[in-house]
């Protein structure tokens, strides 16, 4: 896409349109992805609170999944999951299985 | 001691900074955030009294430092406020960084600065060093001459710089001590008619605006820094026609019009001195001696040094066959002080010829009477005879050696 | 009130994904959790930052994280910026321009931007009484610019510009204590606060925006980048900062202190420092009378915090 000239650009230095950096696919930094077993979740919502990337998607106070166009993959959810529920999995493994 | 409302057009002695503090009283700004500095003390102090008084709306922010001052009145005017400010020398110099920022973030501050040196060695009398220090940093620039010019420049500032061609920040120039301390003569103009040309403040957006969240000043790569930057460079260069439209206006409601320039005597002039601020007051003086003398002497007072006006400053002094830049500022290095390196430029970049030499002058509230004018003007009619300009071009007035 | 974590997880995420902050940065985690405990409260909030990580890395032109107002200005001055904008929202408020939706206004800003070249700019916020909530990104160093020593860098630990070489064993001093002096500034509300005792913080959240006047709450931020760990232990440090009482959790509110979460058993501070290598040179023999001084200190200032607390 095209960039803008500063004829086209707002004057000062304003972003209008807000959290649109939710274009930006920050997942592709991955290399390990985080993996839910729904059995186990107790829907305490202790990953939610502790992802840096929001990408703990929940529904109705329910966790639904992983945002996985922005997960970077850092590892702290399965880390502190109380219920041992997330476990990390090598990206290439996953986008392999995907594939298949 | 405070006066109250100004129903009709009255004339007033008043000191220089007082004469700012008045027109602030009248513009009524949402936000003045301001830091004591000798010679500015005095606005910020009778201005204390008006906010104390209640005879002003305006929320004053008695900040910790200039850093503050300046860093407050951006906050102020992302908000949607109308803010004001008052400093000089090295309090001008402490918000330096922040001056760039205000710029940038298109923020129509209006500051005036008592022209006051800059340290060390320490001194807190008068030269334009604290305003040609800060000439790149994207604010306009104008100079009051006299006490009536100060008030004026005030009222004014604020339309250019709400202007949405412009909208940047200004500095209202006057010389510390002895326009600012000193009694002067201002019509003040009635408070109504006042309110009416200042208007309302009509910001580009609002940070306060909670229903459509905005992002101010974001971090730019150097995929989009260049283009912000651009934007500033025709801002800027609007007020060249900006400033001279908003002076026909104020003339209107005042009878005092305002330019970029002001000439004197310079129509039929063979000599010419090129000066902006206080200085022209004892120029002009010289200038009518000479005249007595048979002298075909003439004066450009600037008013406007940013955006620079070149295109009227080489129409206005083309016709001469000598010329003197007058700087007053402590602006070390180059072949001379920026009032005459941008006149050159200005001449060169229209193949035109001039003579011209560079007078360093008043640094640090050192005097310059109109005798020393004089001797200029004498200076520069050998040039005009002789066609020769004796080295040094750049010249140092009054200084022991 | 009482916060369930059951029923802030279905708000609007305040912060959105996609900024660059690095995989497993704590200050997005401590910005999500007090923009939550804020929206829990109903209010609408505005928020500034200082350069910064957090600056950089949520607003790449043309691209914002924020889905609140933010502002950046320059590095020092975040906090008189914001205190600004809320003097000119009362204002408008006052003069009847604005409705008054009880704003809060929140900075975000790191310890270098806090502690060193913006102390004088939140002091003169806080003796103005000017109403902001400042929330210090404390991770200990100039995380951004490379991980040069602040005044908040703890003792003996490694930075670029406290390096371990062969004369020098990393930081020098032990580090500033800004939250007594926003106590000695009279500020009334202060605290300390980590990430991983979200409920914790996000009281303290609450309490900050129902207060009259500046608060300012100290959060201990550990940078997997700077302070050298794994990404997944981001949370995990900041429980052992707690539990060795190198970042005791307290409050003060109005001058007097309260300590807001007790270790349920006061781990060494070698828990703690083995835990990052910013600090694995105190392990050395020549090294051990740094870790002393460091539990000697923890230890000191810990009966101290007990004895203000104890105080009426």
């Amino acid at each position: 896409m095209a960039l803008k000239g500063w004829k086209e650009l707002e004057p000062g230095v304003v972003i209008l349109e807000p959290g649109n950096t939710i274009e930006y696919k920050s997942g592709r930094w991955r290399t390990f992805r985080p993996v839910l077993d729904m059995e186990k979740c107790i829907h305490c919502m202790i990953c939610w609170v502790y992802c840096p990337d929001s990408c703990i998607m929940v529904k109705d106070s329910k966790i639904v999944g992983f945002d996985y166009e922005h997960c970077k993959g850092c590892g702290i959810c399965a880390h502190e999951c109380p219920k041992d529920a997330i476990t990390m999995i090598e990206e290439v493994k996953a986008k392999a299985e995907e594939v298949k | 001691m405070v006066e109250a409302m100004v129903k009709k057009p009255l004339i007033k002695a008043l000191e220089g900074d007082k004469a700012v503090a008045e027109a602030m009283r009248q513009i009524n700004p949402d936000v003045v955030a301001a830091y004591p500095i000798t010679p500015q003390t005095e606005i910020v102090m009778e201005f204390a009294e008006l906010v104390a008084e209640g005879l002003v709306d305006t929320e004053y922010i008695r900040v910790e430092s200039e850093h503050a001052a300046m860093s407050s009145c951006i906050g102020a005017t992302s908000a949607g406020a109308r803010a004001m400010t008052a400093t000089c020398g090295p309090g001008l110099a402490l918000m330096w960084e922040t001056l760039w920022v205000a710029s940038g973030l298109r923020c129509p501050i209006v500051m005036a600065v008592v022209n006051r040196s800059f340290s060390a060695p320490l001194n807190i009398l008068t030269d334009q060093t604290d305003m040609m220090g800060s000439r790149d940093s994207g604010w306009v620039q104008i100079y009051a001459e006299n006490h009536q010019e100060v008030y004026d420049n005030a009222i004014q500032a604020v339309r250019i710089a709400e202007h949405p061609d412009v909208m940047l920040p200004i500095m209202c120039g006057h010389a510390g001590f002895v326009l600012g301390h000193t009694l002067g003569r201002v019509e003040v103009l009635p408070d109504e008619v006042v309110r009416k040309f200042v208007g309302e403040y009509k910001p580009l957006y609002s940070i306060l605006d909670i229903e459509h969240p905005k992002t101010i000043g974001a971090y730019d790569h150097w995929d989009y820094f260049f283009e912000h930057r651009r934007q500033l460079f025709e801002a800027i260069n609007n007020a060249l026609r900006v400033i001279p439209e908003i002076g026909q206006e104020y003339g209107k409601i005042s009878g005092r019009y305002y330019r970029l320039v002001e000439p004197y005597r310079l129509d039929d002039a063979e000599v010419a001195i090129l000066i902006i601020g206080s200085g022209a007051g004892a120029c002009r003086e010289a200038v009518d001696e000479m005249r007595q003398k048979g002298v075909k002497a003439g004066m450009l007072k600037v008013r406007c040094f940013r955006p620079f006006p070149a295109d009227e400053i080489v129409k206005a002094l083309k016709h001469t066959k000598a010329v003197a830049a007058m700087d007053r500022c402590e602006c070390f290095g180059a072949e001379g002080g920026p009032l005459f390196i941008e006149t050159c430029s200005a001449f060169f970049n229209r193949g035109l010829p001039m003579k011209m030499v560079d007078y360093f002058y008043g640094l640090g509230g050192r005097d310059t009477v109109p005798a020393e004018f004089c001797d200029i003007f004498r200076e520069l009619s050998k040039i005009a005879e002789t066609g020769e300009i004796k080295p040094p071009i750049v010249r140092y007035l009054a200084v022991r050696e | 009130m009482a916060i369930k974590l059951n029923e802030i997880c279905n708000q609007e995420e305040k912060i959105a994904p996609g900024h660059r902050a690095c995989h497993g940065c704590p200050e997005t985690i401590i910005v999500r959790q007090v923009l939550h405990a804020i929206t829990a409260m109903g209010k609408p909030v505005i928020t500034a930052s200082p350069t910064g990580c957090l600056e950089v890395c949520t607003s790449p032109y043309p691209q914002t994280a924020w889905r609140v107002p933010w502002i950046h200005n320059a590095f020092e001055n975040a906090s008189s910026t914001l205190a600004a904008v809320w003097t000119t929202y009362r204002h408008f408020v006052k003069q009847g321009k604005m409705e008054d939706r009880d704003i809060k206004f929140v900075v975000f800003g790191g310890d270098g931007a806090t502690y060193d070249i913006g102390l004088q700019f939140i002091s003169g916020v806080v003796e103005r009484g000017q109403q902001i909530i400042y929330v210090c990104l404390n991770n200990e160093a100039y995380m951004n610019t490379g991980v040069q020593r602040s005044a908040a860098t703890p003792l003996g630990a490694w930075t670029t510009t406290s390096p371990v070489g062969k004369v020098i064993p990393g930081k020098t001093e032990h580090r500033k204590d800004l939250v007594g002096m926003m106590v000695a500034n009279g500020i009334p509300y202060t605290a300390q606060a980590a990430p991983h005792a979200w409920r914790d913080l996000m009281t303290k959240t609450q309490k900050a925006a129902s207060i009259e006047g500046p608060s300012y709450i100290d959060v201990i931020t550990p940078c997997p980048r700077g302070w050298r760990f794994p990404i997944d232990e981001t949370i995990y440090l900041s429980r052992l900062a707690v539990e060795t009482c190198m970042w005791p959790l307290y409050e003060v509110e109005y001058g007097k202190y309260k300590i807001t979460s007790r270790p349920t058993q006061k781990k060494p501070v070698t828990e703690y420092l083995k835990a990052q290598r910013r600090f694995e040179h105190l392990f050395l023999p020549e090294n051990k009378h740094i870790i002393d001084e460091l539990q000697r200190k923890v230890d000191e200032d810990w009966e101290r915090l007990q004895k203000l607390a104890e105080m009426d």
